[in-house]
């Protein structure tokens, strides 16, 4: 992946915690705000090496802290341990099919929230959950289900678009011709 | 298998989220506000947007419709004076049986119009952000309210940006008082119910039978942030818990916390 992808990751980070403050017509429509974010680094742990991984986790988590009520430093953490886990477990997944990015994105979607609340049970914050939390997990599980393919895409046609493409040469060379006839006629 | 590398990020990370998650409460704001400030572009282009689109919509218009508000607001405004007139004379009456009696003086509240810019990206805490900061001289538990009813406190002030903690939050617990039986209850932090962002508990403090749905609930004025006398809104039903030891009601929010775009900050 180049400079340009990398670029563009970082930058959909950002757009997507400001976003997640955003729109709150669609955030009555579906209870909970459209948070992408696991969806993002798990598709940074797939397809980049760790220390894209580890700022991503790190600065989004900063960025997602700084917008909410919770202490800053809480989202860090989850969104790092998804990448990490993810990052050493990747030759096991399919990265490049559909339903494996569905179910990585889904599963992204709904831990790490569940790990945010584990950090937040640690320190004097009460956070207002309850039966609801369990639905509000399971949306923003679905949300991430189904961002994640949608990256994996939008990136790829990205880094088509901006990358170098390969420098197609032809093997043939003249001095090299195999010649065929019934009579070998030396140049 | 876990690498050299794997190890020192592992570490890393943990020690920087333990050395953030102990920073004083002064300093964690700092750091909040100097992170949330790289959002101040968006903030700015959605404020920019939201200001060309309704310039646009001023254009598109009819001059009958904007003769119409006019018209309707004069007489409005025309009504709010002679209001505000008695208001003033209560008042100025209030302060003088006040003096008598002793009592410290209440002074009318100064006002600070605010546009909501965001709010939480979490689905735990129920706060929003407005576009007023510490620049615009306001201070944590400045109180936020709408036209309808309470909205609830600052929780964190920003330099051009701050925390508004809504009724519900757990930052954001309210003492109450019931107008038509004047029983004192309280709206305890985490008693939200997100189902329905406009209802939230009420805990009454003993147990009350004259408590029935319709009537109005305002601010209490003890626990000395909010003033008395805000309208907090609406009893829609009450049970009695913990062997009928205390009223739980559940109270219909005068304000649409989901629809709010401008609020008013009470400063003293």
């Amino acid at each position: 992946m180049n400079r340009f992808t990398r670029i563009f990751l970082f930058l959909a980070m950002w757009l997507s915690v400001f976003a997640q403050t955003q729109f709150q017509g669609l955030r009555d429509l579906v209870q909970v705000p459209i948070a992408i974010s696991p969806a993002l680094v798990s598709y940074a742990a797939l397809t980049h090496g760790l220390g894209v991984t580890l700022s991503l986790g790190i600065l989004g988590g900063l960025w997602v802290d700084s917008l909410s009520a919770s202490p800053v430093g809480v989202s860090v953490l989850p969104l790092f341990l998804l990448g990490f886990t993810l990052h050493l477990q990747r030759h096991l997944i399919l990265r490049d099919q559909g339903f494996a990015q569905f179910w990585v994105g889904l599963g992204a979607g709904a831990g790490v929230p569940l790990l945010t609340l584990g950090v937040l049970s640690l320190t004097r914050s009460q956070p207002v959950t309850g039966g609801f939390t369990v639905i509000h997990l399971l949306l923003l599980g679905l949300i991430n289900g189904v961002a994640c393919p949608f990256l994996f895409r939008m990136f790829d046609f990205l880094h088509r678009v901006f990358d170098y493409r390969p420098l197609t040469t032809s093997s043939f060379r003249p001095d090299r011709e195999t010649v065929r006839g019934r009579q070998f006629r030396p140049r | 298998m876990l690498k050299r590398t794997h190890y020192l990020a592992l570490a890393g990370v943990g020690l920087l989220t333990l050395a953030l998650l102990n920073l004083p409460e002064s300093l964690q704001t700092r750091v909040k506000s100097a992170i949330g400030a790289s959002f101040l572009p968006l903030f700015g282009i959605r404020a920019a947007s939201d200001a060309l689109l309704d310039r646009a919509g001023y254009q598109v218009l009819p001059r009958s419709t904007l003769i119409d508000n006019l018209l309707r607001l004069e007489r409005e405004n025309a009504e709010l004076r002679v209001t505000a007139l008695q208001g003033a004379d209560a008042l100025a009456e209030n302060q003088r049986l006040r003096a008598t009696l002793g009592a410290a003086p209440r002074g009318p509240w100064h006002l600070k119009l605010a546009r909501v810019v965001g709010r939480d990206p979490t689905t735990w805490w129920r706060t929003l952000q407005i576009n007023l900061g510490s620049r615009d001289n306001l201070k944590p538990d400045h109180v936020v309210m709408s036209g309808a009813g309470l909205v609830g406190r600052i929780s964190q002030a920003g330099l051009t940006h701050s925390q508004v903690a809504l009724v519900g939050d757990a930052e954001c617990g309210v003492a109450v008082v019931v107008k038509e039986t004047r029983d004192l209850g309280i709206i305890k932090p985490g008693q939200t119910l997100l189902g329905d962002g406009g209802l939230v508990e009420m805990t009454l403090l003993q147990n009350c039978p004259g408590i029935m749905a319709g009537q109005v609930v305002l601010t209490s004025g003890l626990g000395g942030v909010f003033p008395a006398g805000l309208p907090v809104g609406t009893i829609v039903d009450t049970r009695n818990e913990d062997g009928n030891v205390f009223t739980t009601a559940r109270v219909r929010l005068s304000a649409n916390l989901n629809r709010l775009e401008e609020v008013w900050v009470l400063t003293p």
